[in-house]
């Protein structure tokens, strides 16, 4: 093998003379070997942007070349499992190296030793293509599937039955190719798929303020920008733990460690409640929090979306949440900087747009290559500096993502929470999903929404007015509109993360909007036929 | 490892605090380099920037005087570490780590490089255990836990270093038996403030460990001073078992340092001239806090941040709410009406506070409390705004109680010159308050 020399160093960024590197191929620096990735080419020197902690590297150490991009392991054992950005296991660093995580140790994101129960689901003897499933092993409760490698195809002459170690081969194609029950896949490039659909179907997250005002749909992306202190991250929790998908890999890109912790020590106690099974079992955890090294954050999006994308590959559902998309193009503009690129608006690369829609693109509804159905759908927070939404990172995606969701640091500050501004905030995917509602939830699913929307927007115009001249200065009418307008806010579109009321499948949160409905048209009835706002709210109140 | 002493006097360009230092051979990045000048005043620097046998180093003190030709380079092969021993326990020294309190230098017990690495995820516990500060407005609405960072947003002229000294007074850690350990780290501090602080620390019965760098000083040091002290608390933290407690002050004067340092090492420069990567940089200082699973200490964090022209947006207090968990505002309103602590309780959160209150640890109706007390106050001061559109006259009952209701809460809850109050006594004061005013506490 090749071995080259450090040139020069600068922060992350390391040059080499090393030959033959290609764009983006995965490279070991120096004597603690820390992992790097070719960022640029030059004829007589190579740039690499290294995922750890430089300190300490010198001049003239080695750097050596793998001839592979950087890529994530996927097979059985993800589930539950905790990794960095460079999916590292990291349960397993602890147990290797305390407390602290040191530079310079490479580890396998799955855990080749252990055994799985293999039963096949094809006969020795058929034809097999790219994304076709082969058979299933028990990954916890949850039913794993493994299906051929995209780039392989050819008969099967044998397939095994039984305990297998991810190093042992399932079977033999004709040719004495060997059948593994896992592979590797770039992180950067998007996992292959057959047809891909629109949007559809409404991913149910429990949340009122969403499914019912701003529903999300399979397979579409959603964002919800916010400044400190308006819950993203208590928002983007609730929903990992409520939401009705199979899979939830949930990526903490920059962001803090304990609360990391808690979710862990959570995640583990709770139950999932579409199917009763402890969420860990359903969750993937990347973490990567502020003080880990910033290229590894930067990756981190991409390690995550990339095992999202292998279990939309069996044909289920899966939810990425990333928490906070704004420390991703924080990372990108460090990197960038330390390459010496042209600046753009802020700082940010001028790629910086067209990098977060190619990763946004990689959410969808798809027919997989083995034929199933899959999505992928993705919730992601932004944290604006200053809590100004006209900052290049929320503007970039506003052009690709299908729901905006914006937290209100006024809101929160009068502990409305989830903080989610109905003025603002809009979901492309609201008249589409209001037809599914309709037909499985409610047939008035629309209409209240419609009222819904209509009530909050008069209780904006009658504030004004009512702040001039009193409560007691308005007409009956609109002093009854303003106090339904009071009961959805802190009744229905509120709601605490930290009691029983977290979570509302749609029945109930459609029941509650009738409810509040059905008193608003008794007692504006009773204000037409004369009776005094106080009488007609009071004694429905009482019933 | 270097057998020989490697020292140069190839110095080809002297700019600002910057030497270039060619015909180097491996040098490190973030090496530790001396520099001595033709007087023979020796200064401590850092190998930044390495390009072939071009080496980019950053000296920490005045580089006046400094020539090329005569001025010698020598590199250490090593990075920057600090020297550990628990007789660091009651001594005071500056941003270089020298002792200024005119006892000899310790013997260090093991030396340990200042940047730390990153905690585990996996490995962290969660901070759930109360701390007492005695402050009403803190134990009540905002309460701190063992292995929390909760900074203080001040603007100039409050009294944070009166609330930071009355913290550190008056904390008791719930939990028996561990050691309670203060380390404190001044960046660009006055004399008038270093004195008042030094006067607390020195009156605790607990130890403290102090790095001060003043205002007059170099200001690399006050780069260098809190990884210093956050170095020393994990040292006492998890490995000693204590529970330590850091307060820096002020971090305002620290992303100051960092933009003066990073424009002088001509990077593009961020926000308001800030260099991009200062989130970053603030949270591998603040993500240092925390406490380990299976093991005995905690690392709580208590900085002190300044808000130039008392903007939140402004991006040091920004960037520093984004990574901590919660904010103590500071008002200067309640300040002027003589309230002490000036406590402003509508933007202040503690985000951790949740997992640290209730039943075993502070008392079962904590959480009722604080919320109900929370949600009057808010109301009471959206009726202060109304209160000045249509007068005390135009309103309601109703809305008047609200509106006295706020300011004796503000009065007699947050304000409580006369001294500490323990948890029980912050959350009757709250009842009671409500009582009076015959407020539902639901």
């Amino acid at each position: 093998m090749v071995i080259g020399r450090i040139l020069g160093i600068s922060g992350p960024t390391v040059s080499t003379d090393l030959k033959g590197l290609r764009l983006y191929e995965r490279v070991s620096v120096g004597q603690s070997m820390l992992t790097g990735e070719v960022v640029r080419l030059e004829h007589d020197r190579a740039v690499v942007q290294v995922y750890e902690d430089t300190r300490g590297l010198a001049v003239g150490e080695p750097i050596k070349g793998t001839g592979l991009p950087l890529s994530v392991r996927l097979g059985p054992g993800l589930l539950a499992g905790m990794f960095d950005g460079l999916q590292r296991p990291l349960k397993q660093l602890k147990e290797e190296m305390g407390p602290f995580i040191t530079p310079g140790r490479e580890m396998y994101g799955l855990d080749y030793q252990k055994r799985w129960v293999f039963s096949p689901m094809i006969k020795s003897g058929a034809e097999t293509g790219p994304g076709e499933i082969l058979g299933s092993v028990e990954e916890g409760s949850f039913r794993h599937f493994l299906f051929c490698g995209p780039d392989s195809r050819g008969r099967v002459s044998q397939i095994r039955e039984g305990a297998f170690s991810l190093e042992e081969p399932l079977g033999e194609y004709e040719g004495g190719r060997e059948i593994l029950g896992c592979h590797e896949w770039p992180v950067r490039s998007q996992r292959p798929y057959r047809k891909k659909f629109p949007p559809s179907g409404p991913l149910v997250t429990g949340q009122r303020s969403i499914d019912f005002l701003f529903p999300i749909a399979r397979g579409g992306t959603a964002i919800f920008p916010g400044g400190f202190g308006t819950g993203k991250t208590v928002l983007e929790q609730s929903i990992a733990k409520f939401a009705d998908v199979d899979v939830v890999v949930y990526v903490g890109c920059g962001e803090r460690g304990n609360e990391m912790a808690e979710m862990i020590e959570e995640f583990e106690d709770l139950k999932d409640p579409w199917t009763g099974r402890r969420l860990m079992e359903r969750t993937i955890l990347v973490v990567n929090t502020s003080n880990m090294p910033v290229a590894a954050r930067e990756a981190s999006i991409y390690t995550a979306v990339t095992m999202a994308e292998y279990y939309r590959d069996m044909g289920y559902h899966v939810l990425l949440l990333a928490d906070s998309l704004s420390r991703w193009a924080e990372a990108l503009r460090e990197i960038s900087s330390s390459l010496e690129e042209m600046p753009g608006e802020e700082g940010y690369p001028t790629y910086l747009a067209s990098r977060l829609s190619g990763f946004l693109e990689r959410a969808g509804v798809v027919e997989t290559l083995g034929g199933r159905i899959g999505s992928l759908t993705m919730v992601l927070s932004v944290s604006p500096p200053g809590g100004d939404f006209t900052e290049p990172v929320t503007q970039a995606c506003l052009r690709t993502t299908g729901a905006f969701l914006m937290l209100d640091t006024a809101l929160a500050q009068s502990r409305h929470f989830p903080a989610i501004n109905w003025g603002q905030s809009y979901s492309l995917y609201a008249c589409e999903l209001g037809g599914h509602y309709r037909e499985k939830v409610s047939p008035e699913w629309e209409i209240l929404q419609k009222r819904c929307r209509e009530i909050l927007q008069k209780e904006e115009a009658l504030r004004e007015v009512s702040e001039i001249v009193g409560a007691e200065g308005l007409q009956d009418i609109d002093r009854l509109l303003m106090l339904i307008a009071e009961k959805i806010r802190t009744g229905f579109l509120s709601q605490n993360a930290y009691s029983e009321d977290a979570f509302s499948p749609p029945r109930d949160t459609c029941g509650l909007i009738s409810r509040i409905f059905q008193f608003y048209d008794r007692a504006l009835e009773k204000i037409k036929q004369g009776i005094s706002f106080e009488e007609a709210s009071q004694t429905e109140d009482q019933v | 490892m270097r057998l020989s002493e490697h020292r140069y006097n190839t110095i080809s360009t002297i700019a600002g605090p910057l030497l270039f230092v060619q015909k180097v051979f491996s040098a490190r990045i973030g090496e530790v380099v001396t520099v001595t000048s033709p007087d023979g005043v020796m200064m401590d620097a850092e190998v930044l920037e390495i390009e072939g046998d071009t080496v980019m180093i950053e000296v920490f003190g005045e580089t006046r005087g400094l020539d090329i030709g005569k001025t010698s380079v020598c590199f250490t092969d090593s990075v920057s570490k600090a020297p550990l021993s628990q007789e660091l326990i009651g001594r005071i020294f500056n941003g270089s780590f020298r002792p200024v309190d005119s006892m000899p230098m310790f013997i260090p017990e093991k030396w340990t490089p200042i940047t730390g690495s990153p905690m585990n995820p996996a490995a962290r516990a969660r901070p759930e255990e109360f701390i007492e500060t005695g402050f009403s407005v803190i134990d009540g609405l905002n309460t701190l836990v063992k292995g929390q960072k909760l900074p203080v947003f001040s603007s100039a002229g409050l009294p944070s270093k009166e609330l930071v000294a009355g913290v550190l007074k008056n904390s008791r850690l719930s939990g028996k038996g561990n050691t309670f350990i203060v380390v404190f780290a001044a960046l660009g501090l006055s004399f008038h403030e270093y004195s008042y602080y030094m006067r607390v620390l020195e009156d605790m019965k607990t130890g403290f460990v102090a790095f001060i760098n003043s205002a007059d000083e170099p200001v690399m040091e006050r780069l260098l001073a809190p990884r210093f002290a956050l170095t020393v608390a994990e040292y006492l933290a998890f490995e000693k078992g204590m529970d330590v407690l850091v307060v820096i002050t002020d971090m305002t004067n620290y992303c100051d340092a960092l933009r003066e340092i990073s424009t002088a090492r001509q990077e593009l420069p961020g926000r308001r001239g800030y260099p991009g990567y200062m989130y970053s940089d603030l949270a591998s200082l603040y993500e240092r806090a925390g406490r380990v699973r299976g093991m005995k200490g905690s690392v709580t964090m208590l900085p002190v941040v300044t808000m130039p022209e008392d903007d939140i947006t402004h991006p040091i207090p920004d960037l520093t709410g984004y990574i901590t968990e919660g904010q103590i505002v500071l008002s200067g309103k309640l300040h002027r009406l003589n309230i002490f602590p000036p406590v402003d309780v509508l933007p202040s959160l503690s985000r951790l506070m949740q997992k640290g209150i209730g039943k075993g640890s502070t008392r079962e109706d904590h959480r009722k409390i604080s919320n109900n007390l929370y949600k009057y106050y808010a109301r009471g001061r959206d009726m202060r705004r109304l209160e000045a559109i249509v007068g005390r006259d135009g309103m309601t009952e109703k809305d008047r109680k609200m509106l006295d209701f706020a300011d004796s809460f503000e009065g007699e809850f947050v304000n409580q010159s006369a001294g500490r109050r323990t948890i029980a006594e912050t959350l009757d004061t709250g009842v009671s308050l409500m009582k009076r005013f015959s407020l539902e506490i639901r």
